[in-house]
């Protein structure tokens, strides 16, 4: 699939190693990401978050658990090992404990079309946008099965919410994806990131080389809140009517786990977005005469951490607005998706045909 | 559908506004509120940075006269009770025994002046029950009883929030108790000895009264 005899060289080397019959390569592609979102999501996810929300609200945030309460995360872990994990009596069980493993694997299996940098892909699919897309809808039924299985109303109503939303999201976020996908006129992830490569950095960037890339980018972002049921569509969770959502059954590791798909999946959308709009592993910087800060700041390694800031730029956002929007209405959910994004995503389509045929 | 497009202009410059908010308040959390008390002119202008007060390691100090927790000083109480009385809440508890005349120099005196004629050997307030309304500090003729400053004095247990004031020990208090009833009995026996006279007139109601040894 590779293009360039460099591009994939890590992830292609890693994963045909193997000892004996056990192809050990494979295994280490798999658990890389899986090593990132456990990572990521106890440092910036749980304890940033803390910290990001404390500080926008004038407050200190964890602060007793080391030194600005940096081990508050390990502690959490320690607590939440030693939770009881209730099965209700009620509950229907094999859905109620296959739930939040339906939706992790959800959010991880995107994260096999992930290019981690130029040399690093889990699988580099020719339809790699499109399997993303669609592989995010699996969480739709760890939802529905983590709230019908609970057996609970305010996990049943949380659910029913989330199904309308994303499934509703999808559309919007679909469009604008394929806005991205046309102006690459590929769906490859690798290829996209590398239709947006080039010496002056981000000026090669699809939203700064083609003049309506603003606005799928736009109704991408906001579908992407709702597909990973972040603040302002959290209604699924809505903690202040529905206590948790689909969660509210859940306690110890498998609420631990519900949260690691969370972080997960808001990870995996904000890369997508980069990919799609911001050139993914791309260098930033452009090369100025002779200084050639571009070529200095490209390479596998440089790859992963442009496209891991990239994300990590965009989870900011997210928490940015979390607290700082209140949560809506299911009606204005409805009506922002239906009467506003997908009309626009449509516009956009149009315009970034248009402007395609054209260039 | 004007109106469709101006709403979608006010969500976003509303967005906007209230993002640019926020992220001035992330950028100000290197900061700290100042500690300038509502005297300070400054007060009102210190409106950036992170305000939470790290409670036990960090405190407001209370002002020198504030009026929290109930105190007895126990050395220039004279056990009139007048507080207990007085106390709506029932919060306050004395048991008093009256000294003995060769006691007397050992009870002391107040710090007025007073001559002391009560031990007090339990004077209990519970904390939990006083409403800090201040009506045992205006009556206290001694002016032994009062509010401190001390504003945090919070207990895991509530029995804890019980406090004990009184200036014997139990078994001090069994022994006064016991010397004073002697005495009595002694002063009963020696007034029927001397005056058999007056006896007869109140003669039927003064023989119970005189066994709990209650003769004022």
């Amino acid at each position: 699939m590779s293009s360039s005899p460099s591009l994939n060289t890590w992830s292609d080397a890693l994963s045909g190693f193997s000892i004996g019959w056990f192809p050990l390569g494979l295994v280490i592609v798999a658990v890389i990401p899986l090593v990132f979102i456990a990572l990521y999501a106890l440092t910036y996810g749980v304890y940033g978050e803390r910290k990001i929300s404390a500080f926008m609200q004038d407050r200190l945030g964890p602060m007793e658990v080391g030194f600005w309460g940096i081990l508050q995360t390990l502690a959490d872990i320690l607590k939440l090992l030693q939770k009881e994990d209730i099965v209700p009596t009620a509950a229907d069980k094999f859905l109620f404990v296959i739930g939040p493993g339906i939706l992790f694997v959800g959010s991880f299996l995107a994260f096999a079309v992930l290019p981690f940098g130029p040399a690093f892909i889990g699988a580099d699919l020719n339809v790699g946008l499109f399997y993303a897309v669609g592989i995010v809808a699996l969480e739709v039924v760890g939802i529905l099965a983590a709230g019908w299985g609970s057996n609970n109303k305010w996990a049943l109503y949380g659910a029913v919410r989330s199904v309308a939303q994303i499934v509703s999201y999808e559309i919007p976020a679909s469009i604008a994806l394929l806005c991205a996908a046309m102006l690459a006129g590929t769906l490859s992830m690798q290829q996209i990131t590398l239709m947006q490569a080039g010496p002056n950095g981000f000026l090669h960037w699809f939203l700064f080389t083609n003049p309506i890339a603003w606005l799928p980018f736009l109704i991408y972002f906001i579908s992407s809140l709702a597909e990973t049921n972040r603040a302002p569509f959290d209604i699924p969770e809505a903690e202040s009517e529905l206590v948790a959502g689909y969660f509210t059954e859940y306690s110890g590791m498998k609420f631990a786990v519900i949260f690691l798909a969370e972080y997960g999946s808001m990870f995996m959308v904000s890369a997508i977005i980069s990919i799609a709009f911001l050139g993914g592993w791309t260098s930033p910087l452009p090369n100025i005469g002779s200084l050639e800060l571009n070529a200095m700041t490209s390479g596998p390694v440089w790859g992963a951490f442009w496209i891991i800031m990239k994300g990590f730029f965009f989870i900011f956002v997210q928490m940015w607005l979390r607290w700082t929007l209140p949560r809506l209405r299911v009606d204005q959910l409805m009506y922002l998706c239906w009467k506003v994004l997908t009309p626009f995503s449509l516009v956009a389509f149009v315009l970034t045909a248009i402007w395609v045929i054209n260039h | 559908m004007s109106e469709y497009f101006s709403n979608i202009k006010t969500s976003a410059t509303t967005i906007a506004t209230g993002m640019a908010i926020t992220l001035k308040h992330f950028f100000n959390a290197v900061k700290r509120k100042g500690d300038a008390g509502i005297d300070d002119a400054d007060y009102f202008r210190q409106v950036d940075g992170l305000c939470t007060l790290q409670y036990p390691k960090e405190a407001i100090p209370t002002p020198p006269h504030g009026r929290y927790r109930l105190y007895c000083n126990i050395d220039d109480c004279i056990g009139c009770r007048q507080c207990e009385r007085a106390c709506p809440v029932e919060c306050i508890a004395i048991e008093t025994i009256k000294t003995t005349s060769d006691d007397l120099e050992a009870c002391g005196k107040t710090s007025g002046g007073q001559q002391k004629r009560m031990w007090v050997p339990v004077f209990d307030i519970d904390t939990a029950k006083c409403m800090t309304c201040g009506i045992c500090q205006s009556v206290c003729p001694t002016d032994c009883l009062y509010h401190t400053s001390v504003a945090d004095f919070s207990e895991f247990d509530v029995k804890n929030m019980l406090y004990h004031f009184g200036n014997l020990s139990k078994i001090e208090a069994e022994a006064k108790k016991k010397k004073l009833a002697e005495q009595q009995a002694q002063a009963a026996k020696e007034k029927a000895a001397a005056g058999g006279a007056p006896a007869p007139k109140p003669a039927p109601k003064a023989a119970p009264q005189q066994k709990p040894g209650g003769a004022e």
